[in-house]
């Protein structure tokens, strides 16, 4: 976006940012154009800073009480949910932030999908998200560890385990990563360590990609370019603040609910017994916003395959914007693209739904169908309906599908230029 | 540069590879104390063996112990279960182990009790074979320990044991 030169007003200011520009860098933020037709889900990205910050307030506080060791930490937690003031409410807004982070995520990152975020030109934007999101279940998964319980350690056992598939280093990889021959101790101390530090790291990855953001500006419901900033563009501050404000408060009502009123809905019961390793809980399942990846795990009959197709699950997103060959960004003007992204979504719900479930008969031939299907979505549809698709006309502008038609003779001219283009 | 500086390196080429090399040795060694201190410790190491009195365990029971943090199944097989282990042909098997091979004597089966699926504890009598069968994703075992259904890659591992005498196991 084109920054116009600022001046401080205050001679103190002037002489500050001409040392260091942060005036400026305010400055910028405030006044960045954004597309004047931004819809509700463009509100996520604020709720998710929001989330951020919280799960990193509350978490610094919960392990001034929490005890990294085998014997202790069950123990502690309790603790902070008996005796700690407060405590139990800072544990349960940690552990249900975790989820309220992932809700958010889920829907940030369909947003994208729906409306070709991911493409040219902001690849690399999308390439940041994805390391995000894969370093948010990899601090999840580190978290729901810490308090020790049954699903804790089993769930550490079975993913940790995932790495024991790699032919010849495996085992010194798992033997690695445990600190000794199995879940155990040291296992319990590293996991805290990194839990703490990985929320830095996504919180500067989070920096990254709103400076990659900011370089092309935000894609919009429409998915064309902006051709007149004046125009088509409002500042963030005021308007865009005050939306993403308003739709944070929402979500905090449904964050609430879960805080206050059902707490544990979103756990397992399991978890509320201290880690055995004589005895694995009947079924284990990892938290929510996990499942559709273990349920393709599941789905392959073969070890080393299935830990593949799970990491391939995730890979296969940071390599979209080159499947999606497509260069029609919004769904809204790919009919056919519209139909087969409902599909996924329905796909990816399924796929949670299965891995929630035992993992034999007709569920896992659901999760095998489900899975080839999510594939196929990515590796085939994707680039098929790029060459194949017949669009929709792109509108002229952003501001042409409000106020019906531009008089700007220019911007016709433009968008004429644009089609043929295309 | 011209052609001839190209095709022969000069010492000032010299001097950056060889202070590249060492740099990069140097950084190597620096890092691998960072690395290996997540190995298993002096102390885990330690524990390396454990002793169990088997002498109250009935033909067809079995118990459970803890041998370097995992269970360790130790199983007293009926006549029945030695002669099923025996009877396989080794070519319906995935990992095709002799039975002889894992129990060196037959009545005892020494194993770990760790599905090489992912790591779960199989339960004990359960599943197709009636021996194991592992409840996180559906492995099945026979009375060997071997593998004959589901996604484990493998047997259940036996672990390196000894008879100290008639009554006592030493594994590890």
């Amino acid at each position: 976006m084109s920054d116009h030169e600022y001046t401080p007003k205050s001679k103190f200011g002037k002489w500050f940012n001409d040392r260091l520009p942060l005036l400026t860098l305010a400055n910028h933020l405030t006044d960045y154009p954004t597309p004047k037709n931004l819809n509700y889900w463009w509100t996520f990205g604020g709720i998710l800073t929001f989330c951020l910050i919280t799960q990193i307030v509350t978490g610094i506080i919960l392990a001034m009480h929490y005890i990294a060791h085998a014997d202790l930490a069950f123990e502690s937690v309790e603790h902070i949910m008996r005796n700690v003031n407060y405590g139990w409410l800072i544990r349960y807004i940690h552990a249900n932030g975790a989820s309220m982070f992932f809700l958010a995520v889920y829907i940030h990152i369909f947003r994208a999908l729906y409306y070709g975020s991911y493409k040219s030109p902001r690849e690399i934007i999308w390439i940041i998200g994805m390391i995000i999101y894969f370093l948010m279940m990899a601090t999840a998964f580190m978290g729901y560890v810490l308090p020790w319980g049954q699903m804790s350690f089993w769930g550490a056992t079975v993913i940790t385990n995932l790495f024991s598939a790699i032919p010849f280093i495996g085992e010194s990889i798992t033997n690695w990563l445990w600190g000794g021959y199995s879940v155990d101790n040291p296992t319990l101390t590293r996991f805290f360590s990194l839990h703490y530090l990985f929320p830095f790291l996504i919180l500067g990855l989070v920096v990254l990609h709103i400076w990659a953001l900011h370089v092309p500006g935000n894609n919009n419901p429409i998915g064309i370019d902006i051709k007149k900033p004046s125009k088509d563009t409002v500042p963030f501050h005021p308007y865009i603040v005050i939306k993403d404000l308003f739709a944070l408060l929402i979500f905090l009502i449904v964050f609430a609910f879960f805080v206050f009123f059902s707490p544990n809905i979103l756990g397992h019961a399991d978890n509320y017994i201290e880690a055995n390793p004589l005895v694995t809980p009947a079924h284990i399942v990892p938290e929510w916003y996990l499942l559709p990846f273990y349920a393709i795990l599941r789905s392959v009959p073969d070890k080393l395959l299935g830990v593949i197709a799970m990491f391939a699950a995730i890979f296969v997103l940071v390599i979209l914007p080159w499947l999606d060959t497509s260069k029609v960004r919004s769904a809204i003007f790919r009919p056919i693209y519209k139909q087969f992204y409902w599909f996924l979504v329905a796909d990816v719900l399924v796929l949670g739904y299965m891995g929630a479930m035992p993992a034999e008969g007709t569920y896992l031939l659901i999760a095998r169908v489900a899975t080839v299907y999510y594939f196929a979505h990515f590796l085939i549809i994707l680039p098929f309906l790029g060459a194949k698709e017949k669009t929709l006309e792109l509108p002229l502008n952003i501001t042409e599908p409000v106020l019906g038609g531009s008089p700007n003779q220019a911007t016709a001219k433009d968008n004429n230029n644009l089609k043929n283009n295309l | 540069m011209s052609e001839s500086d190209k095709k022969k390196p000069n010492r000032r080429d010299f001097i950056l590879t060889a202070t590249t090399a060492a740099g990069a040795v140097g950084v190597g060694a620096a890092i691998w104390p960072l690395v290996d201190q997540m190995n298993p410790d002096a102390s885990v190491k330690a524990l390396a063996s454990t002793e169990v009195d088997i002498s109250s365990i009935e033909p067809g029971q079995s118990i459970t112990v803890l041998w370097r943090g995992k269970p360790v199944f130790i199983k007293r097989r009926t006549d029945e279960e030695i002669k099923s282990a025996r009877a396989v042909n080794l070519k319906d098997l995935k990992h095709p182990e002799k039975d002889e091979d894992r129990a060196k004597n037959p009545e005892w089966l020494v194993m770990l009790g760790v599905c090489t699926h992912l790591g779960c504890v199989p339960l004990t009598n359960k599943g197709d074979y009636n021996a194991w069968f592992c409840p996180c994703h559906g492995s099945h075992y026979d009375t060997s320990g071997r593998i004959r259904k589901g996604p484990a890659p493998t047997n259940m591992e036996i672990p390196k044991y000894e008879f100290v005498n008639a009554n006592i196991i030493k594994i590890g």
